[in-house]
């Protein structure tokens, strides 16, 4: 038995196998709680809502893992939807066809892209600190972006971004076969290339990467560009989602990207963590706010209790890091 | 000297003291007696129970029962840090624990800053304080002066400063030469004599056995957690020293340098110069040759080696690889034509410390473990991690542990591994030997002179002479940034060498 974790632990990370036990106990403290838990209902809406949280959280995890962080996220994320809302828009807003939306999505890209690059660019070769360099991109891109948009909504969408944010394929989700494809990509690029390689060296010592031949700042700079791809995804599944793009929109997700990463055991100091054990994490943080909107609590009630979640969970941690100490100490 | 009126009393003894971790006996009933003034050698390898016995002394540890432990002539159960610190006991750890972002002055009061009864503290009592501190070590020092502005030979000032604030009549200096230059060494050895002649036992911790038999007038060696005897350090050789520590006789040392001119040049360097660290260098390293690069630290040594590996804008000459004029951008331009380099900071630059030692050896070699859709082929990694770790005998756990968890031998055969995977031509070792065992110097050294016999040419930077002269087979002597002198080591006696570089 103790074996079988190892090899698990070995394949899928130390954080895995506590979180899904986790995972396992909150579903069964919900399921006797309510019984509208355990309903295709509730997991059709966890599963509808994950998605959006999720890309942004792999967005933020990238950075993190090279000792940095993107908080232009949100508003990258926005930016790239409205590029794409404008395209359509151009192409008859509601009668906009395929190549529109094919178009529209290029350009969400490139937009993301270009957000990324610009900061990655700026932390690799200008030294500046991730944090300070992507608060002023997400202050230039909320105010370009209002600027834009007078702040108002930008809708009238034509009928398939409805199925893109709604609707199923096979009875599973169109978003969460969006995220599940994007969070795989994004764990073969981490675990099995040589910029996934790149980025953990770097996280964990810059310096001592650059010496053993590894091309640091372009690997700073295409990190931040790939952030700035996965926000751009975010934001036109966001659009599709809401039915309309906003500036400011999903502004309270930033945060709890940061905490779900956390929460997934990715260090904050950069240089470990991995995609399987965040989207586990993910999931949890989901079950909850749902399993707790079942309840009857109040939705900033379930904001809250994430919060205290998070903490309860780093307490456990950090006992589970120190049993070893305890023991000893008593011999 | 004057002889204090305690001497030959007892400062600390120790009997009996086991110590067992989780199965693992750390200590086996050690005995230790260190004189009021003495200064004692406290040798031995890495792990083989110092900083235990240290962290026993000081309180850290409880042993286990049966053992006595007396401070100045009182039997002492129980001790606590606090306890140790009042009884005139302190330590000054190998990284120092100082604050970097703290005055000089506020560093070495701040025991008596935060005691037990906390009390109003002014700039001018701390200063006074410090400043007649200093005085007692004779070293002046800028009293402002955040810390990590000091180099590091100055901090270790401010550390035995610190220490000696209250009645200190014990120190215990862990590795206290590790990072220093032979200079800075001297002038530190002097003020532990200093210190020893005002009454200040102190137990000295150190790889570099020269120093030991120079600076202590006893030394206590323990191996594998057992104590090994307590010696007078006159009449002691390093050879024998290093065979009771190692508890391996190790191969004599002996000149066995070759004259590889005749043979095909690697590395051919013509009037480098890069103002205001080195200038107009010239030399050439042949196929198999060990060429030693020696000087006092600030010689020039490692920014050299930095512009071969094109870390640094050159402002003239040319590096020629194999006959032909190379214009690195950058190490990667480096490592792709051949040339490796072996940094002398292993722990911030050589390896990332808290990645794994797979990772670590296969860092450099990314694209060979590639597999044909251009992700990493776990089979393959696994495969080249193992080639190296049993080719160069590193001792591990798991591949997966982080390389942290190994031994300074170790980790710098980790280094190695990597460097070698990329098949170089030429290896640039800096320093490799700092904070490596002296039993694993020997396996480290073995295994540079079988690369040179495969036919690498390897410069080999070091500011101990005895390191140069015994490994190479020609030697250049650097001096403010120029090449002054090459020596021949079959020619060269090690005190002729020493008074040549050190005058």
């Amino acid at each position: 038995m103790i074996s079988l974790a190892k090899s698990f632990n070995k394949i899928f990370g130390n954080e895995t196998l506590p979180l899904i036990g986790f995972l396992f106990f909150i579903v069964a403290v919900f399921a006797i709680a309510t019984p509208k838990f355990l309903s295709a209902a509730n997991f059709g809406s966890i599963a509808f809502q994950l998605p959006v949280l999720g890309l942004l959280t792999l967005a933020m995890l990238v950075p993190i893992l090279s000792g940095g962080l993107n908080l232009a996220i949100i508003f990258t994320a926005n930016l790239s939807g409205l590029a794409f809302a404008w395209t359509l828009i151009q192409f008859g807003g509601p009668d906009a066809g395929w190549v529109a939306f094919a178009l529209g999505f290029m350009f969400a890209l490139v937009v993301g892209a270009l957000s990324g690059l610009v900061m990655g660019f700026v932390v690799a070769y200008i030294g500046a600190h991730p944090i300070l360099v992507s608060l002023a991109m997400m202050i230039f891109l909320r105010g370009l972006g209002e600027f834009l948009t007078r702040g108002s909504d930008i809708s009238g969408f034509p009928e398939y971004m409805n199925y893109i944010g709604h609707g199923s394929f096979l009875g599973i989700p169109i978003p969460l076969i969006i995220f599940i494809i994007v969070a795989i990509i994004c764990h073969i690029m981490l675990k099995k290339t040589k910029h996934g390689f790149s980025v953990y060296m770097l996280g964990s010592n810059i310096e001592a990467a650059e010496y053993s031949g590894l091309h640091t700042k372009r690997t700073l700079t295409l990190l931040y560009t790939i952030s700035g791809v996965i926000c751009a995804i975010a934001g036109v599944l966001m659009a599709a989602r809401f039915n309309s793009v906003r500036v400011g929109h999903g502004e309270a997700l930033l945060l709890v990207t940061v905490l779900a990463c956390f929460l997934g055991g990715v260090d904050p100091f950069g240089g470990f963590g991995r995609v399987l054990p965040v989207v586990i994490a993910l999931v949890i943080l989901q079950v909850l706010s749902s399993g707790l909107n079942l309840l009857g609590a109040n939705q900033h009630l379930s904001t809250a209790v994430w919060g205290l979640f998070l903490i309860g969970v780093m307490a456990l941690r950090w006992i589970a890091g120190n049993l070893p100490k305890f023991i000893k100490w008593k011999e | 000297m004057t002889s204090p009126s305690n001497e030959g009393a007892v400062a600390l003894r120790l009997k009996n003291v086991t110590k067992i971790f989780g199965g693992v006996t750390a200590l086996d009933a050690v005995n230790f007696d260190v004189k009021a003034g003495e200064v004692h050698c406290l040798a031995g390898e890495n792990g083989c129970g110092k900083s235990t016995l240290i962290k026993i002394v000081t309180g850290v540890y409880t042993p286990e029962e049966g053992a006595e432990i007396e401070i100045f002539g009182e039997l002492q159960n129980n001790i606590t840090p606090t306890h140790a610190r009042s009884l005139g006991i302190a330590v000054i750890w190998q990284d120092l624990s100082l604050f970097p972002h703290m005055s000089v002055a506020e560093n070495i009061c701040f025991d008596e800053m935060v005691g037990h009864t906390p009390k109003f503290v002014t700039t001018t009592s701390m200063n006074t304080k410090a400043a007649e501190v200093l005085a007692r070590l004779g070293v002046s020092l800028d009293l402002d002066q955040r810390l990590n502005t000091l180099l590091i030979a100055q901090r270790q000032i401010v550390a035995i400063a610190r220490s000696l604030m209250g009645e200190t009549k014990l120190i215990f200096m862990d590795e206290p030469t590790a990072s220093l230059t032979q200079t800075e060494t001297d002038k530190l050895l002097e003020i532990v004599r200093n210190l020893s002649s005002q009454g200040v036992a102190i137990v000295f911790v150190s790889h570099r056995l020269a120093e030991v038999l120079d600076i202590s007038s006893r030394v206590t060696v323990v191996r594998d957690g057992k104590l090994v005897g307590v010696y007078s350090t006159k009449g002691m050789t390093q050879a024998h020293l290093g065979e009771l520590m190692t508890g391996t006789k190790l191969e004599n040392q002996v000149v066995r340098a070759t004259d590889h001119t005749a043979s095909r040049p690697v590395l051919e360097i013509d009037g480098l110069s890069h103002y205001g660290e080195f200038e107009d260098v010239s030399f050439k390293i042949h196929a198999g040759e060990v060429v030693g690069l020696t000087g006092l630290i600030g010689a020039g040594r490692t920014e050299l080696a930095h512009a071969i590996i094109g870390m640094t804008k050159l402002d003239k000459g040319t590096i020629k690889l194999d006959g032909n004029v190379t214009n690195f951008k950058s190490i990667r331009d480096a490592i792709k034509l051949g040339v490796a380099y072996v940094s002398e900071d292993r722990l911030s630059l050589g390896l990332i410390q808290p990645q794994s030692i797979a990772d670590n050896t296969s860092i450099s070699v990314l694209d060979k473990i590639l597999n044909k859709l251009g992700l990493f082929s776990t089979f393959k990694k696994d495969a080249l991690v193992d080639k190296w770790i049993k080719d160069l005998a590193v001792k591990i756990g798991q591949p997966e542990d982080p390389v942290s968890t190994l031994s300074g031998g170790n980790q710098q055969r980790v280094v190695l591994s990597k460097w070698l995977a990329t098949e170089p031509k030429l290896l640039i070792l800096d320093s490799p030997t700092v904070g490596v065992d002296v039993g694993a110097r020997a396996g480290i050294f073995k295994i540079v002179r079988e690369l040179a016999n495969q036919g690498l040419a390897i410069l080999l930077i070091s500011d101990e002479v005895s390191e140069v002269l015994f490994n190479s087979d020609r030697i250049l002597h650097m001096e403010s940034g120029r090449i002054i002198n090459q020596y021949n080591p079959n020619e060269v006696t090690i005190d002729n060498l020493e008074k040549q570089i050190y005058a």
